[in-house]
């Protein structure tokens, strides 16, 4: 970043505090006030410092997700009016409104009003469109923020928020979260297989892995909800380390399409090599990060509905589709290009950024149990008050999975069935 | 002690990794050899003690820690040795060296010598790991990352377009497998609870009842990744594009090892087949199919490697066949002998192509017999090794399979294995006579660089010869309580083998003459190829002209690739490109533009009023008032 160096920074960080906030916040309006003013930073990090197209990319992120935050603001109010006469209390504390019964056509409307700012967070098909645009138009450093922490907002959100809160309406509206999550797997793969631009491929595959994470989540089980997490925490590191890699050879080549590029294994060797572990991460390779989270997800779906299971593990080989065939067309062959025969490998600071990664990606892959082990007592409490919750106040609830029925009934529990 | 065979190669790999730069080629060399020789050594020490055990002891499992946890979910990373793993850890560390060591020679000129040596420690981690993991978790690691150094290897000289697309397909191809694997394996944790061997074959019998829906399903489930994995029918296409791959490779991973990994799991996993009588017929005509379809395909391909490759789907069918019929024994029996005598035939391949300058067309050659001695006597061991000849290894373990097959009553499966055997016999002997026999058809460049291969090359193909030679001996046919290989594997097999049992009560005539029917099989498709292909100059062109359009098919492997093109590849390419160029564009992207554009023109239209006129103001001011008063005075 050469310039305007003072206020890069600047906003970088005041997007990394804003992230923080989100996360931290365990009280509703606090979490809103985070949730709105990281936008800022990250729409003028796209507006000053992206692409061609960076105008038009920067307002349409700004306004979708702002969009589905107003639906938001409005739940949080009617969650604290409800609050306020319930108990008399006027506060916007979480756990308090995990306490709070709510009837259940009221929870099916404040759900969906969380879940769209979420889902359009996330992305879930099909709010997914901003997506490409901001990460094609974003500095390097913006679209690795962007994929490896900002989308995460959205998962957490239903996590934290969206699911213990609305018991009910979540798992009344199951199946078609399930089944937008599938058809984010499946479509995200298909599109990012025809991207003529390396960014937009790591897009839409972002779209794609997305999907794996919402899928671990409404299957509402362990092994879901783990792998869910692990998803999360895998695609930040690998999408992350993959927009770093597309960085550099931007950096180097000021171009992004796959066309310009073949035969570069020759002239950058280790960046080839730190490509190729990457990817694989990218696609789930056993003993990689990526493996962990989708395996327990595909688990944890299969208990849920065998069906998911079996739709999601198409992921699977269409992300080898269009990973592999990127490598090959990238990385492999003859130089086609002469002015890609001069390229300088990476130097020792690049080399330097891609270290923590690649330990990472091993250490989450082999020995994953310490990252599950910290997650798991919050996990578990979101799946008791989930429980709890609906079972507090059941009466009249439709039945759970009103959608596609399970082919097979399982014999071994630990669904939310 | 048991994860130090899989850690030794895996600690090459990262010394490699860290120093290899500064141990030059020599030390590079040592390294892998050393790491995979002390890998065998360890493995050897390790079943001989296992050997010293009691029968019903021999089971040594090593936990070295947990590796994913969740809920009611555990898997350990943790190894195994029975029989079973012992033999594959053994064909597979040992059959590993001697690649290693003929590999030094063989890539001495290759300017990524240490990146080779690398992915070749790499794999052998990753092999090792799949046989020796205790549960099927485990074995996925190997499982996927053979895959991955198989995609490695296969693209080794990746300049070249053609090995680039070759390692893709094989990934990708295997992909489609392991899906079937991983569902499997869903399925077996939801109902048995556990991905242990150990606990999930405990619990099985109980869980699934025989031929039920379930187990039928996640058996085959199995076995379409084993099909991946194994190139069987559908899958197989990748294996002769694999061989764009540096030879050695084609001699360890597509022959020796890695394509062996789905037999492997059939037979590990024979407790859950057996409960799925489906799926065990599945197999066996899979299998028998398989043994066929490529063998007929080897009969006219022209390039050394391709005719070898096909050779080893179908001899990998004959493996399958043998499971499907519940014979494991004799599958596993076949899988070591083959690991012999075709590994060897792929390193005399390879050292065919080494001594004629990369030469690999069969119509090329000719007469080397005098020029690469060495060469010669060992392919010709393993010619007669793979085509079923007495005493050589490969004609014990084939004709264990078949007399399996018949006398599992399954006699269209076994007349399949028959025909295959017949194929076998002449396109090995096809192979042999164009390329040692008869006149030479060499280039040029070829017959003057023409030269024996060196002794790190000889050497491992002498041993492999020994091993081929002699490697049957411990499975002689017609052994009261079963031969010494079969009593070794008794205890993982143990009251599984129904068909061996059947295969006993065959009567003793009825044996003989299967061996003497199999034997006169082969040596008709020996003496045929002699015929065709060296007393007669003119017979194989007069064949070909007379069966132009078999001929023709068979080249072109029944198009099958150019099927899999049109069809699959086609539709999932079509699909990716009209979702994002309609849906993605025009239809999702385009809704959310359109709101923007709506609420651009309802904006368009209130700016109207705004002119900044103060007459234009006055006017609405007016007409407003009017308006108002109309209002009123209706009312």
């Amino acid at each position: 970043m050469s310039k305007r160096t003072r206020e890069f920074y600047a906003l970088l960080l005041a997007l990394e505090s804003g992230m923080i906030g989100t996360f931290l916040s365990l009280d509703l309006l606090l979490f809103y006030v985070f949730w709105e003013a990281m936008l800022i930073p990250m729409y003028l990090l796209i507006g000053a410092w992206g692409g061609e197209r960076r105008i038009y990319a920067a307002v349409k992120f700004f306004l979708y997700t702002m969009a589905g935050s107003v639906l938001m603001l409005v739940a949080i109010l009617w969650l604290y009016f409800l609050q306020k006469t319930h108990t008399g209390v006027a506060t916007f504390d979480l756990d308090a409104f995990y306490a709070l019964p709510i009837a259940p056509a009221t929870q099916l409307w404040l759900f969906l009003a969380f879940a769209v700012a979420f889902a359009i967070k996330v992305p879930m098909f099909p709010f997914h469109t901003w997506l490409p645009d901001a990460h094609v138009e974003a500095p390097t450093a913006g679209s690795v923020i962007l994929a490896a922490v900002l989308l995460k907002m959205g998962t957490y959100g239903f996590v934290r928020f969206a699911i213990p809160l609305f018991p009910q309406a979540a798992t009344q509206l199951t199946p078609w979260i399930a089944g937008l999550a599938l058809v984010g797997i499946i479509y995200g793969a298909l599109v990012s297989m025809v991207q003529p631009d390396l960014k937009k491929l790591v897009a839409y595959s972002s779209v794609s892995h997305l999907g794996f994470c919402m899928l671990g989540l409404v299957a509402m089980n362990p092994q879901g909800f783990a792998g869910s997490m692990m998803q999360m925490l895998s695609h930040g590191v690998s999408t992350g380390a993959l927009f770093l890699l597309v960085g550099v050879v931007y950096e180097r080549r000021h171009t992004r399409l796959i066309a310009d590029f073949g035969g570069l294994w020759k002239p950058l060797p280790v960046y080839a090599s730190i490509f190729l572990v990457v990817m694989l991460s990218s696609i789930g390779l056993p003993g990689t990060n990526g493996f962990v989270g989708e395996f327990l997800v595909l688990l944890g779906a299969f208990r849920a509905q065998p069906v998911w299971a079996v739709l999601a593990a198409t992921g699977v080989i269409l992300s080898a589709c269009y990973m592999l065939w990127m490598f090959q067309r990238v990385m492999f062959g003859p130089v086609t290009h002469p002015e890609n025969e001069k390229l300088v490998d990476l130097s020792f600071r690049e080399r330097l950024v891609f270290a923590p990664l690649l330990v990472l990606i091993f250490w989450m892959g082999v020995m994953p149990q310490p990252f599950l082990d910290r997650m798991q007592p919050a996990l578990d409490r979101v799946i008791t008050l989930h429980h709890e919750r609906a079972a507090f106040s059941v009466a009249g609830a439709p039945a759970a999975g009103a959608g596609p029925r399970a082919i097979i009934t399982l014999p071994v529990g630990g669904g939310a069935r | 002690m048991l994860w130090l065979i899989p850690a030794l190669p895996l600690a090459a790999v990262l010394l490699n990794l860290l120093v290899g730069g500064r141990l030059g080629r020599k030390g590079v060399g040592w390294l892998a050899c050393g790491a995979v020789g002390l890998a065998f050594l360890v493995a050897l020490r390790a079943v001989l003690r296992l050997a010293a055990l009691p029968e019903a002891q021999r089971t040594v499992t090593d936990t070295v820690y947990t590796w994913m946890r969740v809920g009611d979910f555990s898997a350990d990373v943790s190894f195994l040795l029975d029989p079973l793993s012992a033999v594959m850890a053994l064909v597979v560390t040992g059959v590993g060296f001697l690649i290693h060591v003929y590999s030094t020679g063989y890539m001495a000129h290759d300017a990524s010598y240490r990146r080779f040596f690398l992915y070749l420690n790499l794999f052998m981690f990753a092999m090792l790991t799949l046989v020796m993991a205790d549960n099927f978790l485990l074995m996925f690691v190997g499982w996927e990352g053979v895959g991955l150094c198989s995609y490695l290897l296969i693209g080794f000289w990746y300049t070249r377009p053609s090995a680039a697309e070759a390692g893709k397909k094989a990934f990708i191809v295997n992909r489609i497998g392991d899906v079937g694997f991983i569902l499997g394996m869903l399925i077996l944790f939801a109902w048995g609870g556990s991905l242990n061997y150990a606990r999930l074959f405990a619990v099985a019998p109980h869980v699934f009842a025989v031929g039920s829906t379930v187990i039928t399903t996640a058996t085959l489930l199995l076995f379409l990744g084993a099909t991946g994995k194994s190139a069987q029918l559908p899958l197989y296409t990748w294996l002769p594009d694999a061989m764009e791959g540096p030879t050695p490779v084609s001699a360890l991973i597509h022959a020796a090892t890695m394509v062996t990994a789905g037999v492997y799991m059939v037979a590990r996993t024979h407790v859950l087949f057996q409960l799925a009588p489906v799926s065990l017929q599945t197999v066996a005509w899979i299998g028998a199919a398989t043994a066929v379809f490529a063998a007929s395909i080897g009969l006219a391909q022209n390039d050394i490697k391709r005719v070898l490759a096909y050779s080893t789907v179908s001899q990998l069918g004959y493996m399958f066949m043998a499971c499907g019929v519940g014979a494991f024994t004799a599958g596993i029996f076949h899988l070591m002998t083959h690991a012999f005598f075709k590994a060897l035939l792929f390193l005399g391949a390879g050292s065919v192509i080494h001594a004629l300058s990369d030469e690999q067309d069969l119509r090329r050659m000719g007469g080397l017999a005098p020029r690469l001695p060495w060469t010669h006597a060992t392919m010709l061991v393993a010619t007669l090794a793979i085509a079923g000849i007495p005493p050589f290894a490969g004609f014990f373990s084939k004709d264990e399979i078949l007399s399996s097959a018949f006398a599992s009553g399954n006699t269209a499966v076994w007349i399949l294995g028959l025909a295959g055997v017949v194929m076998t016999a002449f396109y090995m002997f096809r192979l042999y006579i164009l390329a040692f026999r008869g006149q030479p058809r060499l280039s040029h460049e070829a017959e003057h660089h023409l030269h024996e291969s060196p002794p790190s090359m000889i050497v491992p193909l002498a041993v492999l010869a020994a091993l081929s030679v002699l490697g049957g001996l411990v499975g002689p046919p017609m052994q009261e309580g079963g031969h010494a290989f079969a009593r070794w594997l008794a205890p993982v097999f143990a009251g599984g083998e129904h068909a061996a049992a059947a295969h006993h009560a065959v009567p003793m005539a009825v044996e003989w003459g299967l061996i003497a029917l199999s034997v006169v099989v082969a040596l008709a498709g020996i003496g045929l190829a002699f015929r065709v292909y060296l007393q007669d100059p003119g017979a194989a062109t007069r064949l070909r002209e007379r069966l132009s359009g078999l001929h023709r098919t068979l080249l072109h492997k029944y198009w099958v690739d150019e099927l899999y093109d049109a069809t699959a590849v086609r539709f999932v390419h079509g699909t990716a490109r009209s979702f994002w160029r309609f849906w993605d564009t025009k239809v999702v992207d385009g809704a959310v533009n359109g709101v923007g554009y709506v609420f651009e023109g309802f904006s368009a239209v209130l700016r109207l009023f705004q002119t900044g006129f103060v007459g234009t103001y006055a006017l609405f001011f007016t007409l407003g008032v009017a308006a108002l008063f109309l209002h009123l005075l209706r009312h």
